[in-house]
């Protein structure tokens, strides 16, 4: 591997103060480091040794814990194609239209994305981060497969440069990025984002009883109708047998955005996430456990069918699992302390239940949820770090 | 009441290159060297002896002018040859050359009951004479203690939990009349306790065995169980205001031997240590013995960095540098000033880790030992993991904040979020786990610089 490594030496003077493209040496750095862990040593005060451990690191592990999703995700675009349009098709032929559909989603969401990151990285000669590792495979993993490309384009600049880069960056952002940019299409570009768009056609006819309805639009209808009848009952008569049968939604064969419907994929992520000590468990549990208690007391509430469905249903609908687990703890947009991080996965849970069961003109109450949490994250953490300063304060006068 | 601490938070890293019990007495440096840049709370340090000057151990050498009764001496006896001085003429290192046979300045001698009678003034006063006032440090800051003001307590940590840590027993073998004489004198210097902090999980070393007149507290746990900072923590924590003295066993003993010796002993067993020290044993030397001959032939290969002290919170000196003033050991480790193709990201189970992040097998064999090198294993980045900190810190601190609150320059929070408490060796573990590659040593230090200097 000299050879790479000389490349690099060879063309390093260009890039150095003083050369023809000094502007250009985070991107030169960037790409080496990527290729080569860098030779840098510790100072000759502080710690002599460090941990192997680093954010590139730290990151991929991310990657790894998104990709059983990712791949999942592209059979079902597939399989549900072939599901509506009534053609029988082998698995192959599934993953083959599925990854046709959604890897140039990816590509879009990394190439725009990349983009902005390496021009504000000249700009303001900063190092490259590699937060954008993750957003750029999180952008599309919540986008429907039918989704325009320049929308993803636009989303995924809007994201990066609103919610991101104007804060000063990797680290500094309040807001998650992805799900920025989710919000964005969902207020920007209802019609493309919502309603009817969570199954790819491609422009062929759907059979004679296809119906789009999400299992959350399902349950929001019964909301004013008093007469309705129970949501899980609404669910077995959908338009093909079993689709919305609650393990079946588990395991995420339905229509949805691309990477977030199966339950049990997501598990898999946050198995791989918590064992390695990247994702907090803290959080994951939260959300889970506060769906699932919002979701028991609307039981006993029960003034509609909606408020009737059982806790669990609120599970395996409407992409929870996915925001749990990759949303919710993404570190930065998230409670830092560790009894903050419970309070915010709770209300995550229970913010995400009341949303849907009580704004049906707006489903999505995960995604809100999430962002709506990123706001008052400081604020709990806040509140832990008070009590911190007090215990030290009432421990001087005993 | 002697407390029983269990402590659970931390992490031991486990070094290859530890000494064997040898220890070897006739092999002596030339030089040894004060650097007045060992003792952080040193303002203006101003010499009292110049180049070409002869001393004897324990002849004053230089004071800081802020306390001048608190007089640096000479480890060794001999000639002063070089005051290496760097910018704007600061002291680095005040070089004696060691007379074949050490000669001593004398003191007062006491026998063990007439330590008892001796006042608080007169002890302080032959303290501050004899050298050994130094190794009293004060909390908050980590710095020399003031001998006018009264601590409500003091801290000896009797075990270390550091990488390559020296072994207790080798170190302080037969000193244990010193040691006892020390406690007596340090007695006189508080109204509340001695307390001196031993390892619930070992054996209790000799030296211990037999004290007197202190508290005897058990701790257990990973690094830095042996921290003391983190013993005041769970005994008597330092709250704004407050004020408590450290000592180390080293320390105790060097003031118990002025008292019954009436010298200033600087003689030292030291570790030299590491994965790239052919044969690593103890050495009997002095304070600021010159590491050369140590290493002269010793060194599986050229391309080290030699530390004094432990690789958490030590100073790398080279080759030919001096031993810090309170290290007892030189441990040595590869420069990782090379690149490595994806190391970032190759799965390694020969590079330490406290995470378990993709590829990160350490923690599959945590008996194992590991040889690691200066290298920094990635760039500084932004803070962006949280709760890690926390995980190895046994104390009802909150580094990342208190960190940030450093950065902020806000005085408030850096007192609210227990700075008072800390001292470098203390967030050491965790600048060595973080993510982010921050020097939060360095960071720590300018928090209590500003907070001391207001």
């Amino acid at each position: 591997m000299k050879f790479i490594q000389d490349a690099f030496d060879s063309v390093e003077h260009h890039f150095e103060k003083g050369g023809k493209w000094e502007k250009f040496y985070p991107i030169y750095e960037g790409h080496r480091t990527i290729l080569f862990a860098p030779k840098s040593v510790t100072n000759q005060s502080g710690v002599q040794v460090r941990d192997a451990v680093d954010l590139k690191r730290m990151m991929f592990t991310v990657i790894i814990a998104m990709l059983p999703c990712l791949v999942f995700g592209m059979w079902n675009v597939g399989h549900q194609h072939f599901l509506a349009t009534g053609v029988d098709a082998t698995l192959v032929d599934k993953f083959l239209v599925g990854a046709i559909q959604v890897v140039p989603i990816i590509v879009v969401s990394y190439a725009v994305g990349l983009g902005i990151e390496f021009t504000i990285c000249v700009i303001r000669q900063h190092p490259i981060n590699e937060g954008y590792l993750v957003t750029g495979m999180l952008i599309p993993l919540v986008m429907p497969a039918s989704i325009p490309l320049w929308q993803v384009a636009l989303a995924t600049a809007f994201a990066v440069i609103i919610a991101k880069e104007a804060f000063g960056g990797t680290g500094m952002n309040v807001l998650n990025i992805a799900l920025t940019a989710r919000a964005f299409l969902y207020f920007a570009y209802p019609s493309d984002i919502s309603g009817e768009v969570w199954t790819f056609l491609g422009g062929a006819e759907p059979v004679a009883a296809y119906s789009g309805a999400t299992p959350l639009a399902i349950g929001a209808s019964t909301i004013d109708n008093v007469n309705a009848a129970s949501v899980t009952s609404l669910f077995d008569q959908s338009w093909s047998a079993g689709i919305y049968d609650f393990w079946n939604m588990f395991i995420g064969i339905m229509p949805g955005s691309i990477g977030e419907t199966s339950t049990l994929m997501c598990l898999i992520g946050a198995a791989i996430l918590i064992l390695t000590g990247v994702g907090s468990w803290k959080i994951i549990a939260g959300v889970f456990g506060g769906a699932y208690a919002m979701g028991l007391i609307f039981n006993l509430i029960g003034a509609n069918q909606f408020m009737l469905m059982p806790p669990e249903y609120h599970w395996v609908i409407g992409g929870l699992a996915f925001g749990a687990v990759f949303m919710a703890t993404d570190p930065v947009s998230a409670a830092q302390t560790e009894s903050g991080k419970w309070i915010y996965g709770i209300l995550i849970g229970v913010i995400t239940v009341l949303i849907r069961v009580f704004n049906p003109a707006y489903p999505e109450g995960i995604m809100l949820a999430v962002l709506f949490m990123n706001v008052f994250a400081p604020l709990v953490d806040y509140y832990v770090v008070e009590a911190n300063k007090k215990r030290r304060l009432q421990r001087a006068t005993v | 009441m002697s407390k029983t601490i269990k402590l659970k938070k931390g992490f031991d890293i486990n070094l290859a290159g530890a000494p064997s019990n040898d220890v070897v007495k006739d092999v002596q440096p030339d030089t040894f060297a004060l650097k007045p840049t060992d003792f952080p709370g040193m303002t203006r340090p101003k010499l009292l002896a110049k180049e070409g000057d002869n001393v004897k151990a324990g002849s004053p050498v230089f004071h800081d002018k802020v306390f001048e009764d608190v007089l640096y001496t000479a480890p060794v006896s001999g000639e002063i040859v070089e005051v290496k001085r760097g910018a704007k003429r600061k002291i680095l290192e005040i070089k004696i050359l060691a007379d074949k046979a050490v000669e001593y300045e004398s003191f007062t001698k006491h026998s063990v009951s007439d330590i008892k009678g001796l006042s608080k003034e007169d002890t302080i006063a032959q303290m501050c004479k004899g050298g050994v006032w130094p190794n009293i440090i004060q909390r908050p800051y980590g710095i020399v203690a003031n001998s006018e003001e009264s601590p409500k307590a003091i801290f000896i940590s009797g075990f270390d939990t550091n990488p390559l840590a020296p072994s207790i027993e080798v170190l302080f073998s037969g000193q244990e009349q010193a040691f006892q004489a020390g406690i007596d004198i340090l007695k006189k210097l508080t109204s509340g306790l001695v307390h001196l902090g031993i390892n619930g999980k070992e054996e209790i070393p000799s030296l211990y065995s037999a004290v007197k007149g202190v508290q005897i507290n058990k701790i257990s746990g990973p690094h830095p169980a042996g921290n003391v900072g983190v013993q005041i923590h769970h005994i008597d924590p330092v709250n704004k205001g407050d004020l408590v003295w450290t000592v180390t066993p080293y320390g105790v003993i060097q003031i118990g031997k002025l008292f019954l010796e009436g010298k200033y002993d600087a003689s030292k067993t030291i570790a030299v240590a590491g994965s790239e020290v052919s044969s690593p044993k103890y050495y009997s030397t002095y304070i600021g013995a010159n590491a050369g001959k140590f290493l002269e032939g010793n060194l599986k290969q050229d391309h080290v960095r030699v530390v004094s002290g432990n690789v958490l919170s030590g100073n790398g000196i080279g080759k030919d540098g001096y031993l810090g003033y309170y290290h007892n050991a030189l441990t040595v480790i590869p420069e990782g000033d090379y690149e490595e193709l994806l190391g970032w990201i190759l799965p390694s189970t020969s590079k330490l880790s406290f995470h378990k992040a993709f590829g990160l097998l350490s923690f599959l064999t945590p008996k194992k030992e590991f040889v690691l090198d200066t290298n920094t294993r990635g760039e500084p980045r932004a803070f962006v993991q949280s709760g890690e900190f926390e995980k190895v810190m046994p104390m009802d601190v909150m580094p990342t904040y208190l960190v940030k609150a450093i950065l902020a320059e806000d005085y408030d929070d850096m007192e609210a979020l227990g700075i008072y408490e800390l001292v470098e060796e203390d967030i050491a573990l965790c600048e060595f786990i973080d993510v982010s590659k921050h020097e939060l040593q360095t960071i720590l230090r300018s928090g209590l610089d500003l907070i001391r200097n207001g």
